[in-house]
């Protein structure tokens, strides 16, 4: 019975893992960039639902509709001025450490805008829990509603990038920027419409995050987001059903790590399991071996 | 060569500001005794510091306004450490800059060992009104506390709750990455050997997995655990309740001082905390006439109800007060001298204060008074009669 209820609640860890990753797999599938602001970016969401919904009560369905369009608008304005120039640089490192940057940079305007002060987040997801066996086993609200969204944002991304003129062009995009270009697509336009894509869907990873974990501080996002980028590796960087995969798996080894082994060890156990996984299937486990064309 | 000469430039004006700092310190204040104070004013503590820093100055100005220490008045001056060891120490460097000749900090272990570390070089009188540890006094002669050191903690929450039949079955929930939290946990299970009741699980979390609390939860539940003892911070305290709440687990949660704050946290459903009961040697409900007026006292200046490390950083002025007085000391000492004359006073007074009567140091440093504890009742602290 206990081993259910840990699975549960390793499923319900690695949602969130989850939905974090999709963002971090869009981005780096298309750009070819590893966006380390990109926890930052659902901190952010975090604090603007928290300001919109907690200090200036507004109606929750018009908060969460706020955050997402302000925080594509961050998205899409830190990748003009921060990415964007970088985009020819000579190393590719230029833009990582970039990123990182940016990751500070939002820490710390969020320190001097909101303090460091813990704020307790209220839930915004009103989903009764399940529960089963005779009440022994609870499946909270937030964890169905995180898990549902994350299939709905991966089908729909799925049926975005393979369905629409500007998912193929992302695809273009991210195989060849070049030959992209060539044959009539905008490529910063699509770079652009990634990012928005990743940074708005990381205003609902800060929403429901927050709402599994109601505490909100200017770091919130950072250790969530190392995790998810593990995920993301995991289950193959790049590929929209691996980042799914690899949050959950991710969520599920670490609780029973924590459970079976040592609740002191677990993130050593998650970060062991990933350089396993990565000696034995270097791609992650649904991501593809490209082979390079000479 | 031409990195030689800037290597050489840069050294010379590194060597320039070392002695432009310690001419700073030796020529200042003569005629004024100089306070300074360390603490989070920011940061994941920022309630513990603000309280500390705002009640330090609220004795300082009643101590001023009574003729000063020895007739000499007393300057002060607070510095943020954000719960950061380093700012902690650079806090400590800008305050030996301005002059300071007396401390008061830091208020949380971690940043106060480190700061001990240097102090003790500089024989500085420090006293701590809230680092819990016994590393803040290990070792350093100069450092004293005004609250129970961990150790204390440990074994007096193990007494209360065996004294009190609160429990049979205990568990625990620590964070294995903080001095506080397992120094306090090191001393529990040791005494708890020796209480009516048993410790049935011990789970462990670190700096960077403090969100999710399940697996911890579930094998207290499991255990069958009747009371949860939380040594631990009120921000991670927060959450556990939360998901204890949500997972449906109601035993009783025992914390120590590092629980006191958690009805501040900004929109904390204050029901979540209802019957947490905490060992913190202040009640600011208390009937007696001393702590009647620092509360109306402190309302009147910050309006907030003061909490437990006000009421110790307001102790920490007037010990600082008694042993000076004792000592006899001047500003004019030099750091070193009146670090010495003040640590020899501090083991012979006893001082009558908010948070203990009649309190007296040992040898090491640490504070010797009866623990007092408290119970959240209906969103408020109230001292368990």
């Amino acid at each position: 019975m206990s081993l259910l209820s840990y699975l549960i609640n390793g499923i319900s860890l690695g949602s969130v893992y989850a939905i974090i990753a999709l963002g971090y797999t869009m981005v780096y599938g298309i750009a070819k960039m590893l966006n380390f602001a990109h926890g930052d970016v659902i901190m952010v969401g975090g604090y603007l639902i928290f300001t919109f919904v907690s200090t200036l009560q507004l109606p929750v369905g018009l908060g969460i509709v706020l955050a997402v369009v302000l925080c594509t608008m961050l998205g899409i304005t830190i990748e003009a001025i921060a990415y964007r120039p970088l985009r020819n640089a000579a190393s590719s490192l230029a833009v990582l450490i970039t990123a990182i940057g940016v990751s500070y940079f939002l820490q710390n305007v969020a320190l001097i805008i909101f303090g460091a002060n813990t704020k307790a987040f209220t839930s915004v997801v009103n989903a009764e829990p399940i529960k089963l066996f005779g009440d022994q086993i609870t499946i909270s609200g937030e964890t169905i509603v995180t898990i549902i969204s994350c299939i709905i944002i991966m089908t729909v991304l799925t049926l975005f990038v393979n369905r629409t003129k500007a998912g193929q062009a992302m695809l273009a995009v991210s195989e060849d920027k070049g030959a992209a270009q060539l044959m009539g697509i905008n490529v910063n336009g699509t770079i652009s419409l990634t990012f928005a894509i990743g940074s708005g869907l990381a205003a609902i990873a800060g929403l429901l995050l927050c709402s599994a974990y109601p505490s909100l501080t200017p770091y919130t996002g950072s250790m969530p987001g190392i995790k998810a980028f593990v995920a993301a590796v995991f289950g193959g960087i790049g590929s929209i059903p691996g980042a799914f995969i690899g949050g959950i798996i991710l969520g599920i080894i670490e609780i029973l790590g924590k459970a079976y082994i040592s609740s002191q060890l677990a993130d050593a156990i998650v970060f062991l399991v990933l350089i396993l996984v990565l000696l034995i299937k270097p791609t992650g486990i649904l991501g593809k071996k490209v082979q390079e064309k000479v | 060569m031409k990195k030689k000469i800037l290597s050489l430039t840069l050294i010379l004006a590194m060597a320039a500001s070392v002695l432009a700092g310690c001419g700073g310190a030796s020529a200042s204040g003569s005629d004024t005794f100089k306070i300074g104070g360390i603490g989070p004013t920011t940061g994941g503590a920022a309630v513990y510091g603000i309280a500390v820093r705002n009640a330090a100055e609220l004795a300082i100005k009643e101590v001023n306004a009574a003729g000063g220490i020895n007739g000499y008045q007393v300057e002060y001056k607070f510095e943020d450490d954000e719960l950061d060891n380093e700012k902690s120490l650079n806090a400590y460097n800008t305050l030996k800059d301005w002059g300071m000749n007396l401390m008061i900090g830091c208020v949380t272990s971690g940043c106060c060992t480190a700061v001990a570390a240097e102090s003790s070089k500089d024989n500085m009188f420090q006293l701590t009104p809230s680092g819990s540890s016994t590393d803040c006094t290990a070792g350093n002669d100069n450092v004293f506390q005004v609250c129970f050191s961990d150790p204390n903690q440990g074994i007096g929450a193990a007494d209360y709750i065996g004294q009190n039949g609160l429990a049979t079955k205990v568990a625990i929930i620590y964070d294995s990455s903080d001095v506080y939290s397992s120094g306090i946990y090191e001393k529990f299970v040791a005494e708890a050997a020796s209480q009516p009741f048993e410790i049935v699980s011990a789970e462990a979390f670190t700096a960077d997995s403090k969100t999710d609390f399940s697996v911890q939860l579930q094998k207290a539940s499991d255990a069958g655990a009747d009371l949860v003892f939380l040594p631990i911070y009120y921000t991670e305290a927060s959450l556990i309740l939360t998901q204890a709440n949500t997972m449906g687990y109601a035993p009783k949660f025992f914390g120590c001082d590092g629980l006191d704050g958690i009805l501040g946290v900004e929109n904390f459903d204050p029901s979540l905390a209802e019957g947490v009961m905490l060992l913190t040697p202040f009640a600011a409900d208390a009937e007696d006439a001393a702590t009647q007026k620092f509360v109306s006292d402190y309302k009147a200046a910050y309006g907030e109800i003061p909490n437990q490390f006000a009421a110790d950083a307001y102790d920490a002025i007037y010990i600082i007060k008694a042993a000076a007085e004792k000592a006899n000391a001047t500003p004019a000492d030099s750091v070193a001298d009146l670090g010495t004359k003040m640590e020899n006073a501090m083991r012979e007074i006893t001082v009558d204060g908010l948070t203990g009567a009649a309190m007296s140091w040992d040898a090491e440093g640490a504070v010797n008074k009866a623990p007092k504890a408290m119970q959240i009742v209906n969103g408020n602290y109230s001292l368990i009669q």
